[in-house]
């Protein structure tokens, strides 16, 4: 493993080796010294092109905890704003000696675009509506430390699956690790090839949610409204959104996910949100597991980072 | 976690220590520590993966049978703490057991099955260092064969095993492997090889570069 | 300049008949085996294809307003090393196209650089803004002589400005090329919308926003009995309803680029926005269709859609990347490649649809005629038993966005001759 762009680039063994590599990781959380030296001297660079604090906080917790630099490169306040393109803030980074690039762009192949520029370990935290994969690892590891396993259980993904990265990354994952996968949403937010995924689908919440040991909601975004995907927030919400009637129908060991930042009441209910059940909090303290996990083995080895 | 490689099975490597032997070292190795530590109050055994855990757990067995009490074991993964990360691909992680007694303040013996150039000693009192203060630490082996590459020497050692460098030294155990020995035997034959591979096979062998 | 007699030596004629070709005077003196004339500079086309110069009917030229990506005389180059005599320019400029002013400005540069014959297109709307017919009449009374009128890039979406453009152009024989694109159902288009776009996570350009387009102009065109053109056709749906409204007695043209006869929407796997392109590559069914389109007749020509950009517009982020490749030098290699060497067509039907065909759509009177005796002397040697890697550092066009760099396409523009003026011998520019 090289670069991680996509969830689809990883074998069950190597989804498997992260998600126990983190799992032994999260130790770390709970020691007075919350510091590993593994990656000591070597330098990580937060690329971030979009606002997303709780990644790149996630991601900055976890370089710390392996003792490697940590570069916060932001969009705002950079010369990225002023127009620098994408591939000479890859040959800064390069000439930096940067050894990871952390990257979360508003653009789809982003991140693969950066790899082909940089020689360190690229790692896409986000690109457009592409893929998410080290979202997609901690909801994997997070279903795992709830459910003890991932073979064989039956994972709803409900909401704007046309627009979602994470839904992307969760499908191609779950489906290595052997869940069943159904996406749930109404036509107009599923992709036209859907039917060409690894996974179920359906327009119907309620036929679903009986049969799911984990139901995971997807963010709803503003700009979606306002673009006829579906008539109203009020009707999306009656048809797909998680309230506390629809979650007494799910089983009783079954859990809900959300990736966050949530809209509570449009896809979830506070009731839902706040409930022993939800993973929503937890999903957060494994995000760094996951992280520290990743990093670790793309630059921890011989075969990565720039050598010296 | 590592698979466990047998490369060695060859007909030029030669038994030093065969089950018994072991057994004696292992039982005149716990009555040291009980003599050295004064009765072993507070010490608590620390085997380094992977070898070394199953003979902290034997040695923990030993004294509690001698002592009548039980005595506090755990195990240690040390990689994320070595110093030879960047000249193999990355390794998986092991896990890190600490008995319910922590360290704080505990006299930890660290355990391992070849003590040799130290680097893994070394690494283990880093991550003993992260993990709490302990009193007092020391080394118990069951061979040491020489060639330390760092100022370390062991507290209690199985047998001194005087080898070449060229040599490769492998500690099979009953937990592991299905029966225990030391084995002696030539370099594995495989050309070109880097000298850091030596150190990456299964239990014992070259363990703590 | 000062020899403009050439006696070409052992040419096959449109792929057939080996014989001898005396240009003389701008024309074609005489054909036949072992001609002689003395004091004419003999050139061994040792068996090369002799076609008639080609006529390419969609080229962007980029200037004026985008001089850093190609230029009149830089694209003219690229014409001539393609096997080119004449070329339309199309109108998005900047500024646009859209008046007499600015289509005589072209013409004049393309005469000054003498590569080849640059004939304006004329935008259909004022500023390609799809909202007020351009003054066509003055274009086409202009010095350019204006027969082709396009807001390529863009599409003429308003049916009714549509319909009234396809009328006013009777007056002056006119062609409304249109650049098929439904606009609403293409709003952030990235690539073709499938399989591929799907996984990748980019926003896709259906090939019905495509198509509905096509068959509405289709109808209009029939219903007020207009001539129609229909730029870079990349669907097999697109193919069925041209065929459709052939059958219907629509006076209707289309042509395919050499990209979309050969590559396929797969290629964006690798995010390398030298595959961008508008419209975007398909899949391969439709390249199949498009293929067999072609052979059939149904696409009436090839046209390049040669798309110049600077290199920073294509090494970035997909999404932000220009959209257009390169295809001048490439075009005919592709050709072969993809209809002639695949027994789809043979040279006669390559000449056809390479050069009569564009030309008489364009109305253009020198261009485009047959090799024979008194026409003019536009000829194109093409030695098909070449192979060469495609490198588009060394290729004549300012630009270098060729998605075919690097691959190895058979053939080689051997020579192109402009009225008996050679403006490529030996694979060099005269």
């Amino acid at each position: 493993m090289r670069h991680l762009l996509s969830a689809g680039d990883l074998t069950l063994d190597e989804a498997t080796l992260v998600l126990d590599t983190a799992k032994e990781l999260a130790q770390v959380g709970g020691r007075s010294v919350k510091k590993l030296p593994t990656l000591r001297g070597r330098t990580v660079v937060n690329l971030f092109y979009e606002d997303s604090t709780r990644t790149r906080i996630s991601f900055e917790a976890a370089a710390k905890r392996m003792s490697a630099d940590v570069i916060n490169f932001s969009a705002k306040g950079s010369s990225v704003s002023k127009g620098e393109s994408l591939k000479d803030t890859a040959l800064t980074l390069q000439a930096m000696g940067a050894d990871g690039v952390v990257i979360r762009h508003s653009a789809s192949g982003a991140a693969h675009r950066l790899a082909e520029w940089v020689d360190g370990a690229v790692v896409n935290a986000g690109d457009g509506t592409h893929e998410h994969p080290t979202q997609a690892l901690l909801d994997a590891y997070t279903i795992r430390e709830r459910m003890g396993r991932l073979d064989g259980l039956r994972v709803a993904v409900v909401g704007d699956i046309r627009h979602s990265r994470v839904a992307r990354s969760n499908v191609l994952l779950l489906n290595t690790l052997g869940a069943e996968v159904t996406l749930v949403a109404p036509p107009t937010l599923l992709p036209v090839s859907v039917r060409t995924w690894p996974c179920s689908v359906s327009y119907d919440l309620d036929e679903v949610l009986p049969k799911s040991d984990v139901v995971m909601m997807l963010r709803v975004q503003a700009e979606r409204m306002n673009a006829a995907f579906f008539p109203t927030a009020r009707e999306y919400s009656r048809r797909y959104g998680l309230d506390g009637d629809r979650f007494a129908r799910m089983p009783d060991h079954a859990i809900v996910m959300h990736p966050g930042p949530m809209i509570r009441g449009m896809e979830i209910s506070a009731e839902v949100a706040d409930s022993p059940r939800s993973t929503i909090v937890e999903q957060v303290a494994n995000g760094v597991s996951v992280r520290m996990a990743v990093l670790y083995l793309l630059l921890s080895g011989s075969g990565s980072g720039t050598g010296n | 976690m590592h698979a466990r490689k047998h490369a060695d099975d060859g007909s030029q490597s030669r038994a030093v220590l065969e089950g018994p032997e072991i057994d004696r070292a292992l039982t005149r190795i716990a009555h040291e520590v009980l003599e050295r530590t004064k009765g072993g109050a507070d010490i608590t055994l620390l085997g380094i993966r992977t070898g070394g855990v199953p003979l902290a757990r034997r040695l923990a067995e030993r004294i509690e049978q001698v002592e009548n009490r039980s005595i506090p074991w755990g195990a240690l993964d040390i990689t994320m703490y070595r110093d030879d990360l960047r000249l193999a691909p990355a390794r998986a992680v092991g896990r890190t057991e600490i008995p319910a007694e922590g360290v704080d303040g505990r006299v930890v013996v660290l355990v391992d099955d070849v003590l040799f150039s130290g680097r893994t000693v070394r690494a283990a009192l880093d991550a003993l260092n992260d993990l709490g203060r302990p009193r007092a630490v020391q080394l118990a082996v069951l061979v040491d064969r020489g060639h330390r590459e760092l100022p370390i020497r062991a507290d209690y050692v199985g047998k001194n095993l005087p080898t070449s460098v060229r040599e490769n030294v492998t500690v099979r155990l009953q937990e592991l492997d299905g029966h225990d020995a030391v084995l002696i035997g030539p370099a594995r034959p495989r050309a070109g090889r880097a000298p850091e591979e030596t150190a990456t096979g299964g239990t014992g062998t070259e363990a703590d570069r | 300049m000062t020899n403009t007699t050439h006696l070409i030596r052992d040419a096959r004629i449109l792929g057939g008949e080996r014989a001898d070709i005396l240009l003389r005077g701008g024309r074609i003196e005489a054909i036949g085996p072992g001609l002689a004339a003395d004091g004419a500079q003999v050139v061994d086309a040792a068996g090369a294809v002799a076609l008639p110069g080609l006529v390419d009917l969609h080229t962007h030229l980029r200037e004026p307003g985008r001089e850093d990506a190609e230029t009149v005389a830089t694209g003219s180059r690229s014409a001539a090393m393609g096997g080119y005599t004449a070329v339309f320019a199309m109108a998005n400029t900047d500024p646009v196209a859209d008046t007499a002013g600015v289509v005589e400005q072209v013409w004049r540069l393309g005469r000054e650089a003498g590569h080849c014959d640059v004939h304006p297109v004329g935008a259909v709307t004022r500023g390609l803004g799809g909202e007020h017919l351009a003054e066509l009449g003055a274009m086409a009374d202009s010095a350019a002589g204006v027969r082709v009128f396009s807001d390529d890039g863009m599409c003429v979406s308003d049916a009714l400005l549509m319909r009234r453009a396809l009328e006013y152009v009777k007056a002056f024989d006119g062609v409304v090329a249109q650049h098929a694109q439904e606009p609403r159902l293409t709003e952030g288009a990235q690539m073709n919308e499938g399989v591929v776009s799907d996984r990748l996570g980019l926003a896709g350009w259906p090939a019905v926003a495509e198509e509905a387009v096509i068959a509405r102009d289709c109808l209009l065109a029939e219903h007020v009995g207009s001539r129609l053109h229909i730029c870079h056709v990349s669907t097999k749906g697109s193919v069925q309803i041209i065929r459709w409204a052939k059958s219907r007695g629509c006076d209707v043209t289309a042509e395919v680029t050499p990209h979309h006869l050969l590559l396929t929407d797969d290629l964006a796997e690798s995010y390398d926005p030298i595959y961008k392109v508008n419209p975007p590559l398909r899949t391969a069914e439709d390249v199949e269709a498009l293929r067999e389109g072609l052979a059939d007749g149904t696409i009436d020509v090839v046209a390049t859609d040669h798309a110049p950009h600077p290199s920073e517009a294509k090494e970035t982020e997909w999404c932000h990347a220009a959209m257009g490749m390169l295809g001048l030098e490439t075009a005919l290699s592709v050709v072969q490649h993809t209809m002639v060497d695949t027994g789809l067509l043979d040279w006669a039907g390559v000449a056809r649809r390479m050069s009569e065909t564009p030309a008489r759509i364009g109305r253009l009177t020198g261009q485009g005629r047959p090799l024979a005796v008194g026409e003019p002397a536009n000829v194109t040697l093409y030695d098909t038993s070449a192979e060469r890697v495609v490198d588009a550092a060394a290729m004549a066009s300012k630009s270098m966005n060729s998605p075919f760099n690097g691959m190895t396409l058979p053939g080689r523009v051997a020579a192109t001759f402009l009225r008996g003026v050679p403006t490529v011998l030996d694979g060099k520019i005269q």
